[in-house]
Parts: C-alpha cells; structure tokens; sequence
C-alpha cells in the first residue's frame, strides 16, 4: 500500500465543513458534547473511538440523518462551503443529494442490483438517457470493485449478494449521485482484505473530487487512507489533527492509550 | 466413572421434553376441532343449500289462445296489458293438460285445477311478459320451459313426501304422482337452476322462483364504493399517519380512537350512515351507495390498522437508505416504504372488503332489506345485498325459502373465497418480485 500522506497538499485545502459546539441529544442521554471539527475538502478524515463513543452519531449529523430519529436533538453550528446546514432555509433533502452517506449496516434496496446504483441519478435527473444511465452504473459498480462479480447479473436483486458486496453496492450507490463530501460509516467492517484494499483506493481515488470522512475500529486503515484523523471518546472529541501526528505523537494521553490498544 | 452420559437423558431433559410433547399435543387437538367444526359446518351448509341451485321444470308447448289473451282480436297493447297474470295461468293449465292428453298420460282422479297448481305462478308472469313484449306470438304455440310449483320442487329434493303432501293444501299424493309420470315423460325435469343466480326475489308464496340476482349485483356495487373509496383513502390515511405525522398527544389520540372505531359494533354504523346520509344528506333508502359508504365508514378503521402495520414493519434501514441518497420524503414512502409494504396492505384491505361483504346489520338499517323486484340501473336504485337476502329468507314461512338461504350462503362462501383467492395470489405476486 502506497504512503497516502500528504501533509503539504492538506495544508492548502480550504475547509469544506466546518463544525462549531455541536451538542447531539438523544432524549436525555448527552451523545455529542463540544464537538469542533473542521473537514478539508478534497481530503479524507477518520474519525476513531471506542464503540458508542458517537462517531456515528456525528457523522449523521454531517447531512442531517439524525432528523428521521425523534428522539434526537442536535445543538451548534455546522457549516458547508460557509452555509449553516440547520437554516430552516435548508432543504435536507438537496443537502442529502451533496453529502452522500454509506451506512454501518449494508443497506441495499430489495431492488434489483442496477436500480440500486441506477436510483440516486434518476431521481436527480443526472442522466439524459438509458445509455448514459448504464455508463454511470457501471463505471460506479467498477470504482467500488463489484463490477467483476455482478456484471451478469444486474437483475438480481440486491438482497441476493452477500453481506460484503451488499456494502460495496452501497458505496456505488452512493458515488452515483457525485455528492461532494461522502460520509462512510465503517464501510469495510464487512469485507475481506482484498476488497477492503479495493475500496481504500477508491477512497484514495474519490479524495481528487470530494472529501471524504471515514469512520473506522481499524487503526492501520485510518493510517492507511487518511490525512486528518479526528479521536472520539465519551462524546468528545479529545483530539484531532494530522493522521501522522495522531499517530506518531498522539498529544492526549487517551489518545495514546486508544491506538496503542489500552481502552476501547 | 462419567459424571454424565450423552446417551441417557437427565431429569431436567427429560422433564423439558415431556412439556414439549404436551405442548404439541395440545395444539394437535386444537387445530384437528377446529379442522372438525369447519368440516361440520361446510357439509351442513353444502347439504342444506345444494338443493337450491337444482330446479324442476316443465317444459311444454304452450298455444297462446287469442280467446283468453286477445278476445276482441285487434292487438291493441291497451287490451292486452288488461289480461292479468290469471288469464295467462289458465293458458299454461290448458296447454299442460293438452300435453299430458296427449301423450296419454293417465291423469289419475286430477282436477283441472290441481293440474293447474303445479305450475308456478311466476311462470305466467313471464309468458305473460314474453307476449305483450311479442304479439305476434299470439294464436301460435310456442316451446315454453315452465317453473314446477314449490311443493313438486320440494317432492325431488326430499322436502315434501307423500304424508306431507296429504296434510298440504297446496298439493296432493296425487299431484306428486303425476309428477313422476310427467317426470318419466320428459316433460318435467330437474335441472342446473340459473335463476337461482340471476333471477330477483320473489314474493312468499313463490319460493321455486326466488332468486339472488339483485343481491348479487347490489353486494357487488357496494364492494365497488367500499373499495374505491376505502383503498385511498385508508392508504393514504396510513402513510400520513405513519410516515409523516409528527409523534404527539394529538396523533396518539387518534390512534387510539382508530383502534377504538375498529372494534365499534357495525350496527352503530347503520345508525351513523341512517342519519347522515339518507336524514341529513337526503341520499335515497335502500341504495347501494348509501350501504357501500356506510360499509366504507365500517371497513377504514379495519383497513388503517394492518396499513399502518405493514408500514412499520418496513426496515427503517430501507428509509435511510432512499434519503441517504437525496430522495424526498413522498418519494422514499412512494418508491421504498409502499412497494414493500404492498403485499401486507393487499391482505388488510382484502380481509376489510370480505368483512364489508359478509355485513348484514348496518344495512337492515339503512332499508337494504326491502323487497326489490327491479334491477338497479345504478348506485342510487333499490338494491338489497347478499347477507341481508340471506337474513330475509330464512325469516320467511315456507320451507323452500330455507333451503334457497342456505343456498345464498354458498353464494356469498363462492365470493368470500374467490376474495380471499385473490389476496393470496397478489401477495405472491408482489412478494416474488423482491
Ligand atoms: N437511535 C438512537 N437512539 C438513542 N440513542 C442512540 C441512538 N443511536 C445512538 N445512540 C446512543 O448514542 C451514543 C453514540 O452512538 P453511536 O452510534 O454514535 O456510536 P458509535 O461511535 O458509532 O459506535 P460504534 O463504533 O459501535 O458504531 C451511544 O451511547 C448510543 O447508545
Ligand atoms: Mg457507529
């Protein structure tokens, strides 16, 4: 695996999202406390932490997908390309069709493997026909390495494939829309490492056009494929900065414990 | 020496086991009565409704004699619409005794009159029908399939034997005598009875003819108002209520009114639908479209539940994932949630319609029970429905209206099942295609 840091390129990124005193309420239960998080665009950002720590819960906050849970309430500023996300001016719904999202648990429709990936751009009017429909499914089913096993079968439903391809035909659904930031919840918890190695170049090659947040429990691939590494615990998060610094010279001593494997 | 042996059963297996057998036991039981009851109850109706939908019937040349229909010979309608259903009875006895004689057939000690008996009134209504509709059919003889009386009926379906008979006023040991002659000469023959299904009610004396045609065609309008009306508006309550409600005081309230509406007895219904829409809204009595919204009324809170049932069983995993990738709400409900939702939804509404079909109560209120000799033209013509015809025969005195009751019910199982048929198959249909 090639080294994917690249500190002096990050370092010129303007941000793309940026995060103020975010505060997520589920009820009474306090999930996200203080959270300050900038996201570089054209940059991937890991986010880390012991399970239930709320690196989920943030990342939904991202393009809003904590509105369809009512129990939850979400405090403070979030920002796109300098624009509050939680105006009342906000459509979520256009600012779901910016900020794509590949889910903790594959989510395939019980639709067939080409309307899965075909969905995103016919309801946005992306293409002006069947056959630039079937270019975007394809090239989308080959950058999220799937293309090889389902390209016979693109009728099947998407149900029908297993738990690892369900997940990459997740992500080629999701990159159909060409959103400009693409939220990925522990996209490769599923899949075998040749895959999984797939799918971080994609997320490598994705990072030329978009910004991309990953959340991951794997440490090697958080160093693998990103350049700014946010460490969630307890609702905070107690340090974020440079992938490398993070792990190198982790400044917080919860930090160090977490990556050297002492709590989680 | 083993503390335990995989080979032999300790106490507490054994003890699990033999609850296990008991339970199983127990549901065996159930399930073989409740299997016994409805094996019961179809043979008892199948063997007590089957004779209605045979008939016998006599079938003979009838010669429309100008002296008793047309005396002044000149055709004029006015005339001829002034010979009663009488004179055309008096036609077909003539005409019966003419055959009889002339197969040589022994009467035995027969009067006119008691031949005469043994046809149904209703069939000189119709041959009186036939001729003033056509009278050029005047002065010729013309082939004629003619209703056996009630009680000849009932001699061919064990009703009325000949001890009956010699108590009966309306027939006689010999009338059924000559029946059987007539039988052996082809001239009287029990057939497959049609009119069963196609033929309106008939007044008390005139059970061989009473028929479930304007049921039959009043329940189905009223199952087309329930469906068209209830199906959207029970969806769309749903969906609303489901998927875009906001979760407060107000829509818990509502739901549990709905849950409540859903267990009102039906005949509140009738009241409700008597003073809304025939006191208040002036609808006509009797009409099916007052019996298929007062139906529509009792089947939504019916339909509302497994709706919104079905859509909460949809995995909100699916939703996210339709607004996940920029769909609208309307169009992840439209595209996602409903599709899947679709084969519990079917079920519901299928199992709502057959509820609505089989509803007498609501109905007697709301002038479903009247006798109606007319087909309805339309939803705000007289009609009756299947279980009100039902109720209304077996409240009649002669025996021939029970066996057309039970009749009735094998009718309205046939609809049932072919409902029921229905909703499985569009289930299958829609589940194979996931
Ligand atoms: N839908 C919900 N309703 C109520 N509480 C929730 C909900 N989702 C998450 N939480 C709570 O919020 C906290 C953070 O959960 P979150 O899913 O964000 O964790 P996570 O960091 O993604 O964990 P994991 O690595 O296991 O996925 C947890 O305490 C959890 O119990
Ligand atoms: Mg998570």
């Amino acid at each position: 695996m090639k080294d994917m840091n690249m500190e002096t390129r990050v370092l010129i990124q303007p941000n793309k999202i940026e995060a103020r005193n975010v505060q997520v309420y589920y009820g009474d239960n306090h999930a996200i406390k203080d959270v300050d998080v900038d996201i570089l665009d054209k940059t991937v950002t890991a986010f880390i932490g012991p399970s239930g720590c709320g690196k989920s819960t943030f990342l939904r906050c991202l393009n809003r997908m904590n509105d369809t849970i009512a129990s939850c309430r979400v405090e403070g500023l979030i920002k796109i390309e300098g624009e509050d996300i939680n105006d009342p001016r906000v459509d979520p719904v256009q600012l779901r069709a910016k900020v794509g999202m590949v889910f903790q648990k594959p989510n395939p429709f019980p639709k067939s493997i080409y309307d899965n990936v075909a969905y995103g751009p016919k309801i946005h009017g992306l293409t002006k026909n069947k056959a630039e429909l079937d270019e975007v499914v394809e090239s989308c089913l080959r950058r999220a390495a799937l293309w090889g096993e389902v390209k016979d079968r693109l009728s099947a439903p998407g149900t029908s494939l297993s738990g690892g391809q369900q997940q990459r035909l997740c992500i080629a659904r999701a990159i159909a829309t060409s959103p400009e930031v693409l939220l990925m919840d522990e996209p490769c918890s599923a899949l075998d490492p040749i895959a999984t190695a797939q799918v971080e170049e994609l997320i490598d090659d994705l990072r030329s056009q978009f910004s991309v947040v990953i959340v991951t429990h794997s440490m090697q691939q958080a160093a693998r494929v990103s350049q700014r590494t946010a460490f969630f615990h307890l609702g905070y998060v107690v340090e974020y900065g440079e992938t490398s610094q993070i792990f190198t010279n982790p400044k917080d001593p919860r930090t160090e414990s977490y990556i050297t494997g002492r709590i989680g | 020496m083993k503390a335990s042996s995989l080979l032999t059963q300790d106490p507490r297996t054994k003890k699990r086991n033999s609850a296990e057998k008991r339970f199983r036991g127990l549901g065996l039981t159930a399930i073989v009565i409740a299997l016994a009851m409805l094996v019961w109850l179809l043979i008892s109706i199948v063997t007590a409704g089957s004779p209605a939908f045979r008939q016998a019937f006599l079938t003979f040349p009838v010669l429309v004699d100008q002296t008793i229909v047309d005396k002044a010979g000149t055709r004029d309608p006015a005339l001829l619409s002034a010979v009663t259903t009488l004179g055309y009875g008096k036609l077909l006895a003539n005409s019966l005794r003419a055959e009889i004689a002339a197969k040589g057939i022994d009467l035995g000690d027969l009067k006119p009159k008691e031949i005469a008996q043994m046809i149904s009134e209703e069939s000189a209504a119709t041959l009186r029908d036939l001729v003033l509709a056509d009278p050029s059919l005047i002065g010729t003889t013309i082939p004629f399939t003619a209703l056996a009386s009630g009680r000849i009926d009932g001699f061919y379906k064990g009703r009325v034997t000949m001890e009956t008979a010699a108590l009966d006023k309306n027939t006689s040991p010999a009338q059924l005598i000559l029946a059987d002659r007539l039988l052996d000469a082809d001239i009287l023959s029990v057939k497959f009875n049609t009119g069963f299904v196609t033929m309106p009610d008939a007044s008390d004396k005139r059970p061989e003819a009473a028929g479930l045609g304007i049921a039959v065609v009043g329940s189905f309008m009223m199952m087309l108002v329930v469906l068209l009306l209830s199906l959207p508006i029970g969806v769309a309550a749903s969906i609303y209520l489901e998927e875009f409600a906001p979760k407060n005081r107000w829509t818990d309230l509502i739901e549990v009114n709905i849950a409540n509406l859903a267990a009102v007895p039906s005949i509140v219904y009738g009241i409700l639908g008597l003073a809304i829409f025939i006191n208040f809204a002036g609808l006509p009595q009797s009409a099916p479209i007052v019996g298929g919204m007062v139906l529509t009324l009792m089947t939504l809170p019916r339909i509302i539940i497994p709706t919104r049932a079905a859509l909460k069983a949809v995995p909100p995993s699916i939703r996210d994932a339709a607004l996940g990738v920029g769909a609208s709400k309307l169009q992840t409900v439209f595209h996602h949630v409903l599709p899947l939702a679709m084969p519990g939804i079917l079920t519901g509404m299928i199992i709502g319609l057959a509820q609505a079909l089989g509803e007498s109560a609501p109905l007697l209120l709301i002038g479903m029970v009247a006798f109606v000799r007319d087909f309805p033209g339309g939803l705000f013509d007289p009609a009756t429905a299947l279980p009100v015809q039902v109720y209304s025969w077996t409240t009649r005195g002669d025996p021939g209206f029970v066996e057309r009751a039970s009749g009735a019910i094998i009718v309205l199982l046939i609809f049932l099942v072919v409902m029921n048929a229905t909703a499985i198959y569009l289930r299958r249909k829609f589940e194979r295609r996931w």
